[in-house]
């Protein structure tokens, strides 16, 4: 666009302020204020001090923070394998031109996703309860063997997770594998299906490397929101403050939560986010360096 | 897209697909339906049927059973109306204030010229990978500063810069507004303010939209931020209300179901009918069509 003097000079900054300035007390601003505070050590509401990098040492000492860095992990790994598998599946399914009712379809999948993490962890929790839960209900009726009192929340706690999150939102990332197959060109598949390849090779060397962009940016999101996992474990696990037994549901950012707002201890809770916030930042770079090699 | 279907029976393969899809339909209903026959059912009935309680009515289900009696509670020795409105207040003038700004915005970063502006965009949009807890306690110590804990205004402020939408504004802006329509209306005499309102924003209308439905839902579903803004019961909305619910009332199934029943009733309403425009939206960014 040239610069053409028609507007003056502050014209973009009087559409841009409200945003800013909004933005700025309340997401730039408490940004700095966590990054400061993660080199200080809180006393008490009024009482602070700089301690450097004291806060980070006790980080590599924590055994809670590295028991929430392995459950996040654990989560994060599941997520990968058992998300986007199912959601490029039911999208692959419902991409087919013969389908009828593929709206209908799409529609029942994604409903689960405009559920908010809070009722979904109420609804959860009272599908996975021991006898009279919908979980264990139905899976004794349909195999007699099942134990009605099977007990999910207390003993299988990641399985629990897993299976709550996928319901959620196994459909909400199905919708961006449908928009991207449905920009595959059938020219390609269809030439692919005459040279003799099954549909497993045309689904490899055909179709993948077409979605290829948002299988990555998917798998992005995947794994940043993971690592961010907090609600559903928090809310699932509410008497214990999302801890769950042998604090198995314990993630990072329900312990960064804890350190802050139940014992106080802002400076600690910082240092933590800094942390998880800096491996976001730097698998985001990756996912960019891959994808650029990718493109060349 | 569509090619013609080559036969006019259905194929065998066909009908494995239709046979795993609605499988999975039904797995994925299954929770809500369960939660209704729940919320229509009297508390020791609950603990007496999996679905709906059986008896000697039609398909031997005991109809005369149901019961509305958990909703009635919710309505009336519960406060769970004033829950509800303040579920539509808060996500309403949230949505709307917050599509606002970042169609504003998203115009200014996109359609304007200056120094800057893309050390801007990019330090608005890395914001989006900062996890929400890091930024709760530092937010309200500001917003106690400024006088804004436990009232609206604390939970809106922050709720209407959403960086995700600034960038889906600007790319929507980007690809759809042409510079020269800009051009001609500013040398017709038109208000920079009246190009925005007039012209720029019908273009981008279904962005708008989408945007609109995107933000209602997420503020609706929010659960932490009004936890911790809005501590006085008869301000918060129903996420926090029925979270309290299910702590004082634990065993309490068919009322608890009932009152989750009533919150997410509003958003799959607003979803079923404008489902087009919420999925285009969500993808838009990512897909280029």
């Amino acid at each position: 666009m040239k610069n053409s003097r028609l507007h003056s000079s502050w014209t973009p900054w009087l559409f841009l302020a409200p945003f800013l300035l909004t933005f700025g007390a309340f997401i730039a601003w408490p940004a700095v204020r966590s990054l400061m505070l993660s080199f200080e050590q809180t006393f008490g509401p009024r009482t602070t001090a700089f301690v450097g990098l004291a806060n980070f040492r006790f980080l590599i000492h924590d055994p809670y923070f590295w028991t929430a860095v392995w459950n996040t992990l654990l989560f994060t790994i599941a997520a990968v394998l058992v998300q986007i598998p199912a959601a490029l599946g039911l999208a692959l399914l419902l991409n087919r031109s013969d389908l009828r009712g593929r709206r209908f379809f799409r529609l029942v999948f994604f409903a689960p996703s405009v559920v908010g993490l809070a009722f979904v962890a109420i609804i959860f929790s009272m599908l996975f309860e021991k006898r009279t839960g919908l979980i264990n209900g139905t899976l004794h009726s349909l195999f007699p063997a099942w134990d009605p009192d099977f007990p999910w929340l207390d003993q299988y706690v990641m399985p629990s997770l897993i299976l709550a999150q996928l319901w959620l939102s196994a459909g909400f990332y199905m919708v961006y594998f449908l928009a991207a197959l449905q920009t595959v060109p059938s020219e390609l598949l269809d030439a692919a299906n005459i040279d003799g390849a099954s549909a497993w090779q045309r689904f490899r060397h055909v179709t993948v490397p077409e979605i290829r962009p948002v299988l990555n940016l998917i798998t992005l999101l995947v794994v940043i929101g993971s690592f961010q996992f907090f609600e559903l474990p928090y809310l699932l696990y509410h008497e214990t403050y999302g801890n769950g037994p042998e604090n198995k549901a314990l993630s990072i950012v329900t312990y960064l939560y804890q350190t802050g707002f139940r014992s106080g201890d802002l400076g600690y809770a910082s240092a933590i986010g800094w942390v998880l916030t800096l491996v976001l930042v730097g698998l985001a770079l990756l996912q960019r360096q891959l994808t650029k090699r990718e493109e060349a | 897209m569509n090619a013609p279907a080559p036969r006019r029976l259905i194929r065998p393969g066909t009908l494995i697909i239709y046979g795993v899809l609605g499988l999975f339909g039904v797995i994925t209903l299954l929770p809500f339906l369960w939660m209704l026959c729940a919320a229509l059912k009297t508390k020791e009935e609950f603990f007496a049927s999996q679905f709906l309680p059986h008896g000697h009515g039609l398909f031997g289900v005991a109809w005369d059973q149901l019961t509305l009696v958990q909703f009635k509670r919710l309505f009336t020795e519960l406060a769970l109306p004033r829950a509800l409105l303040n579920s539509i207040f808060l996500a309403s003038v949230g949505s709307v204030v917050a599509t606002l700004f970042c169609a504003m915005g998203g115009y200014g970063l996109s359609k304007f010229r200056f120094r800057g502006r893309e050390t801007l965009t990019f330090t608005i949009l890395g914001t989006v990978v900062l996890p929400v807890a890091l930024l709760l306690s530092p937010r309200f110590e500001t917003l106690f500063h400024l006088g804004l804990v436990n009232r609206y205004l604390g939970v809106f402020l922050p709720a209407f810069a959403p960086a995700f939408g600034l960038y889906l504004f600007r790319q929507a802006m980007l690809n759809s507004v042409p510079n020269d329509i800009l051009e001609s209306a500013r040398l017709d005499g038109c208000g920079e303010i009246r190009i925005f309102f007039q012209i720029v924003l019908p273009i981008v209308r279904p962005m708008v939209s989408a945007f609109l439905i995107i933000t209602f839902i997420g503020l609706w579903n929010d659960y932490i931020t009004p936890q911790i803004i809005l501590q006085s019961p008869e301000l918060q909305p129903l996420s926090v209300a029925i979270t309290n619910l299910k702590g004082l009332h634990t065993d309490d199934y068919g009322l608890i179901m009932a009152g989750t029943l009533v919150s997410i009733t509003p958003v799959m309403g607003l979803f079923f009918l404008l489902q087009r425009e919420f999925i285009s939206g969500l993808t838009s960014g990512a897909v280029k069509g």
